[in-house]
């Protein structure tokens, strides 16, 4: 397996806040300028720490949603009811707000340029985010299949349509609302299932590698329908996150 | 010296029991590198290979006959989440390698789907780990690596490999799946070893 991308010695770094988007009513991306910071694989992660004026320290990691890009990146954050962390990063923190980074992190659910394989990229929710970072660095085909509950839910709704006019065809997104649909949409809500899947997924012989990211429940249930359908397992990557309730 | 995060208040919370970077979650998140792996009970398997190439197997019903242990144990994963107070059935690794003729110092789990993760022989011996079936009074489900996985409490929980299929005894340490994408050689939680340069 390759190795991942890590400089030499991990620590943490000043990150300050340089603007921040809203995405929806409840997930945010936030630009942050660190020094010295010379990119990463899309799909990676950060370790971001926060630090109370008292010095208790809490911290969370955060996919990257931006494409590699020396001195900033992007993280996409979706506030979770009653989190610690995640309410401050949507809600609170303010262009000059300063907390602290470690990474790039990850060295597997990881698409690399030089990778000339056609990825089937599938993301539930907010976990669209690596997912993200991915198309905006894709030099090769790449269908993103996306769910979310309704249209309001949908995060980089603009920068997912000027990525994919802007891919000459390379970039190619597909959507499935899970609750309530556009205006004029031609399907009723729906689950992800294994027929839009396979509509979506690349032929066998296509050598693809898929990503799945999302809440537990929606990528034990993709990943599975994906090994159904034929996808060698050694090709399904995934990452999850959530609760289970087990 | 810190940076401080203006506006950030956080709930401090002394608990001897978190290790540094961790917070405590009551839920009981899934990380998996990939789909969960379908095992048959039928041709389940669980071996212990020694470095002479020697291997002892057991099958469900001859692993489920096998002594086992209730451990109440706290987890810790990388991903800085802990769980206090988790309660297990599983048969001590002491137990699968009673009658193992072995001068191993490090250990290779193998897991059905592929995943490896290697520590050293020691940290699996003398009540410090299992391989647990059972997960709060129930069989352990396939996401949080039924039929049986490994549980090794005191290290970060990738070390705990689910969907175990070997234990692999060698005289040289061999890194696994995580340890070479860059998560530290050992994961001790309390040393705070997650990744490779900490």
């Amino acid at each position: 397996m390759a190795r991942a991308a890590l400089p030499n010695r991990l620590t943490w770094q000043p990150a300050t806040v340089a603007a921040t988007r809203t995405e929806t009513g409840t997930a945010r991306t936030l630009v942050l300028a660190v020094a010295g910071w010379t990119g990463h694989v899309p799909g990676q992660h950060v370790d971001v720490r926060l630090t109370a004026p008292d010095g208790y320290t809490a911290y969370r990691s955060y996919s990257i949603s931006s494409a590699p890009a020396p001195g900033l990146l992007e993280v996409t954050v979706q506030a979770v009811t009653g989190g610690e962390v995640s309410p401050y990063l949507v809600e609170v923190a303010e262009p000059g707000d300063q907390l602290e980074i470690r990474g790039p992190l990850g060295g597997w659910f990881i698409r690399r340029p030089a990778d000339s394989r056609p990825a089937l990229l599938v993301g539930g929710g907010s976990g669209v985010a690596p997912l993200m970072s991915m198309v905006r660095a894709a030099t090769n085909p790449t269908r993103l299949l996306y769910s979310t509950r309704s249209p309001s839910d949908a995060l980089f709704s603009a920068d997912l349509a000027s990525a994919e006019a802007a891919g000459g065809g390379r970039v190619a997104v597909t959507r499935v609302y899970t609750r309530a649909v556009p205006p004029g949409w031609p399907a009723a809500p729906r689950r992800l299932d294994a027929d839009t899947l396979a509509r979506v997924a690349w032929p066998r012989e296509a050598d693809a590698v898929a990503f799945v990211c999302g809440p537990t429940g929606f990528v034990e249930t993709v990943a599975d329908l994906l090994v159904d359908i034929g996808h060698d397992p050694a090709n399904i990557r995934t990452e999850r996150f959530g609760p289970t309730g087990g | 010296m810190a940076v401080i995060s203006r506006g950030f208040g956080g709930r401090r919370r002394d608990d001897a029991n978190l290790p540094p970077g961790q917070y405590r979650t009551d839920d009981f998140p899934v990380l998996s590198a990939g789909p969960t792996p379908r095992i048959n009970l039928d041709t389940w398997e669980l071996a212990v290979i020694t470095e002479a190439g020697e291997r002892s197997t057991w099958s469900w019903a001859e692993f489920t006959a096998l002594p086992a242990d209730q451990p109440t144990v706290d987890i810790h994963c990388v991903t800085h989440w802990s769980k206090f107070g988790t309660r297990w059935r599983g048969v001590a690794v002491d137990t699968l390698l009673a009658d193992v003729e072995s001068a191993a110092d490090y250990v290779v789990a193998h897991s059905y789907g592929g995943y490896t993760t290697n520590m050293p022989l020691e940290d699996l011996l003398d009540g410090q780990a299992w391989v647990a079936y059972e997960f709060d009074g129930e069989p352990l489900t396939p996401v949080h690596g039924g039929p049986a996985r490994l549980l090794v409490p005191h290290l970060y929980f990738w070390k705990s490999a689910k969907w175990l299929r070997a234990l692999e005894l060698r005289l040289d340490d061999e890194p696994g799946f995580w340890e070479t994408a860059g998560y530290h050689n050992d994961g001790d939680p309390w040393r705070e070893q997650r990744y490779q340069t900490d």
